[in-house]
């Protein structure tokens, strides 16, 4: 009996799968009038709700640069809280429209999970937070220390192999759970603290004196950090990629939200071409000529939302680093618009 | 002889009869008073006095750190982690109270909408008065109460938190909800439902009739048998992968749906304690008179079956209550997620933020949860006078 009642919803979920998938997204979006987006909800600077109860953070602010786009109207977005278990089921079956959740991209969920990653909008990975005092620059000075670490997570495993793959001997303190972990490390019971790097920003805070602590420069573990879509609809693909894309465009282009305006009657042909005076690319997106002019009045480029919610404009001030411009040392790149 | 006559004479004429009693001797003050309660209750053997030592010493080493983190040390006003921060001057810093008073509506509201949050206001008072209306005994019409709190509110209040743009109530989607509206909407939903629903089943359960003892058995033994954590899932998971997008019903009402479900199995099961205790010659008795089966439940069986269920009833709704924080697993904001979320703000990170948020978490739990526990002992108290006479 059990057995039948999961192989039919089994068909009936990839029946429904295949039909959604064939459907346009977008015509579904604007007929909907509001975009559905999978959002994290408890991750501070990439999906959390604020005092007043409005969703802030960095993933947020796409969806939100999503809705510019296609509404003129960055309001016009229903967050939908996911827990890491059920974000996949939720775009798969069609609760969301965009998976926008500190997602890792990796080779297996972009093969097997019928989704597609866009664009890597936060580079991630796993860093070391530890005190000033112990006057250590460089992750490759830590041999021989103590580092606290969650067990059973890859970050104990990049840990082990990271000290390995460098001949430093390591003392691993495992703990259950990151918040045993950050107290134990606050309490001195280890030299270091490792997790993602985003983590140990937001970590670090947690400590009583938060600004005796310095995360290490090094990140030893690749965790690109990613909004995704369904499978099927290429069009709704493309738009939430140069999506992201616009936004780094415009702050490559020196394009901000207070000097949009101003930029419309600039003369560079870029800039032209991004803010639709020139030629007709968001048409070509299936949306209007002035997208990207959308996104940045009603959200600002990468730069901006980076700065005002993970960067020196939040209390987690996260570096740029390697989510700096392609410009100015980072990976962050934007194929040309034109 | 004359001695005996004497002494006859003696005791016939002048037997003492004690008019007044004597006035009595005050008890040992070694067993009145407090010392004699302390004696009793606190020091009455070794083992006794043992356990008294302990405690006070557990209480001893308890107390004051607790007392200093909650109030002494504690931080009142402030506008954001810097304040719940040790400084040079306080290098120990108790609970962050600033963090909840800045918090406080959004613990209370969710992302409800700030202008339209009177509706909530209005909402928590109808559910209030007719609470109040109920469960006060003095209070006139309980007929009219039970319609207001059983249909009156149910109506008004779903028209009045989920809008209706023709009368000029903005529509507000129920992914906004959040907070103790949730909690209180969800639980509410569920004590409501439960127990009619509960009844129901029970009675089909006892049924000669097969085919609705049939199906009361499997509803309950099903419900039953699965987790709720299933059933939040599936139902907000599975569900729009059946349906359409446009019918996909709310995610809140998915969870109200299956908390109501999963209330009304365990009610079943409670009740159903409560009629195999009341012995068959009350069923033969009303029957002998001339009762339905309907009049007979009503007016003999489950009042009797009801009143001794009271204390299980009680617990299943306090269980009930605190079960509605397994919500989150479909992402809904009820009040514990509201101050998991904004425990772990950064604007508010600090080392004591978390404790507090918890602390406050505990603290309404409790209040509710001690309230319904105080009521239910003075119903079991009035309706048990007849069983103590």
């Amino acid at each position: 009996m059990k057995r039948a009642v999961t192989t039919l919803a089994l068909a009936a979920a990839v029946a429904f799968a295949a039909s959604a998938a064939s459907a346009q997204s977008l015509n579904a979006i604007k007929s909907r009038g509001i975009l559905n987006c999978g959002a994290n909800g408890t991750l501070g600077g990439f999906g959390l709700p604020d005092a007043q109860g409005n969703w802030t953070g960095l993933d947020v602010d796409f969806c939100r640069a999503l809705a510019a786009a296609i509404f003129n109207d960055p309001a016009k977005v229903k967050f939908v809280a996911l827990t890491a278990k059920d974000r996949f089921t939720a775009l798969q079956s069609g609760d969301v429209d965009v998976l926008a959740r500190n997602t890792t991209w990796t080779s297996s969920r972009d093969t097997s999970l019928g989704l597609n990653f866009t664009a890597v909008n936060y580079y991630d990975g796993q860093g070391f937070l530890v005190r000033k005092a112990l006057k250590v620059n460089s992750a490759l000075e830590l041999n021989d220390a103590a580092v606290c670490v969650q067990q059973g997570t890859t970050t104990e495993l990049n840990l082990a192999d990271y000290f390995r793959a460098n001949k430093m001997k390591l003392k691993t303190v495992t703990f259950a759970s990151a918040d045993e972990a950050i107290k134990a490390y606050d309490s001195g019971r280890c030299d270091a603290f490792t997790t993602d790097a985003s983590g140990l920003y937001a970590e670090r805070l947690r400590l009583a004196k938060s600004d005796d602590h310095i995360v290490l420069p090094e990140i030893i573990s690749k965790e690109p950090l990613g909004p995704s879509v369904r499978h099927g609809d290429d069009q709704w693909f493309d738009i939430v990629k140069w999506t992201h894309y616009a936004m780094l465009t415009a702050e490559e282009l020196g394009v901000t939200k207070a000097n949009v305006d101003e930029q419309m009657k600039s003369a560079n042909p870029d800039v032209k071409r991004l803010l639709g005076t020139e030629g007709n690319y968001g048409e070509q997106l299936g949306l209007t000529k002035d997208w990207a002019y959308r996104i940045v009045k009603h959200v600002g480029n990468y730069g901006e939302v980076f700065e005002k919610n993970v960067g020196q404009g939040s209390p987690l001030k996260i570096a740029r680093g390697v989510n700096a411009l392609w410009t100015k040392g980072g990976l962050q790149y934007a194929p040309p618009i034109r | 002889m004359a001695i005996a006559t004497h002494d006859s004479r003696i005791v016939g004429k002048e037997r003492f009869v004690r008019a007044t009693p004597v006035a009595e001797l005050p008890a040992p003050v070694a067993m009145t008073g407090v010392i004699g309660w302390v004696r009793a209750s606190l020091f009455a053997g070794p083992l006794n006095t043992i356990l008294t030592v302990l405690t006070v010493l557990l209480l001893i080493w308890l107390v004051p750190p607790i007392i200093d983190f909650l109030f002494v040390h504690a931080v009142w006003t402030g506008a954001d982690r810097e304040a719940c921060l040790p400084t040079a001057e306080h290098p120990e810093v108790g609970a962050c109270w600033a963090f909840v008073r800045d918090r406080f509506s959004y613990f209370i509201y969710g992302s409800y909408p700030i202008p339209e949050r009177w509706r909530v206001d209005i909402f928590f008072a109808m559910l209030a008065v007719g609470i109040f209306w109920l469960l006060w005994l003095e209070a006139p019409r309980h007929d009219l109460g039970a319609l207001y709190f059983f249909v009156v509110v149910p109506i008004v209040s779903y028209i009045l938190l989920t809008g209706w743009p023709l009368i000029g109530l903005r529509a507000v989607d129920t992914s906004l909800w959040g907070g103790v509206l949730v909690t209180i909407v969800v639980s509410w939903v569920g004590i409501v439902f439960s127990l009619p629903i509960g009844i129901l089943l029970a009675l089909g359960r006892r049924s000669n009739m097969p085919a609705v003892k049939l199906f009361s058995v499997i509803f309950i033994e099903f419900v039953r048998g699965v987790p709720l954590i299933t059933v939040l899932f599936m139902a907000s998971v599975m569900l729009p992968l059946f349906v359409p997008d446009a019918y996909s019903p709310d995610k809140l009402l998915r969870a109200l749906i299956g908390i109501a479900m999963f209330a009304s199995a365990y009610m079943a099961e409670v009740v159903r304690a409560g009629l195999q205790a009341i012995p068959k010659g009350q069923y033969e008795g009303a029957m002998a008179v001339g009762l339905g089966y309907w009049q007979m439940m009503y007016l003999i069986v489950l009042p009797q079956a009801l009143k001794i269920t009271i204390p299980n009833i009680v617990n299943t709704y306090i269980g009930l209550f605190k079960d509605t924080t397994l919500v989150v697993i479909v992402g809904i904001f009820d009040f514990l997620r509201t101050v998991e979320v904004s425990r772990i703000d950064p604007k508010w990170a600090a080392p004591t933020t978390s404790a507090t948020g918890y602390v406050f978490a505990a603290i309404f739990y409790f209040i509710f949860c001690y309230g319904m526990s105080r009521y239910a002992k003075s119903v079991e108290a009035r309706l048990g006078k007849a069983d103590r006479r």
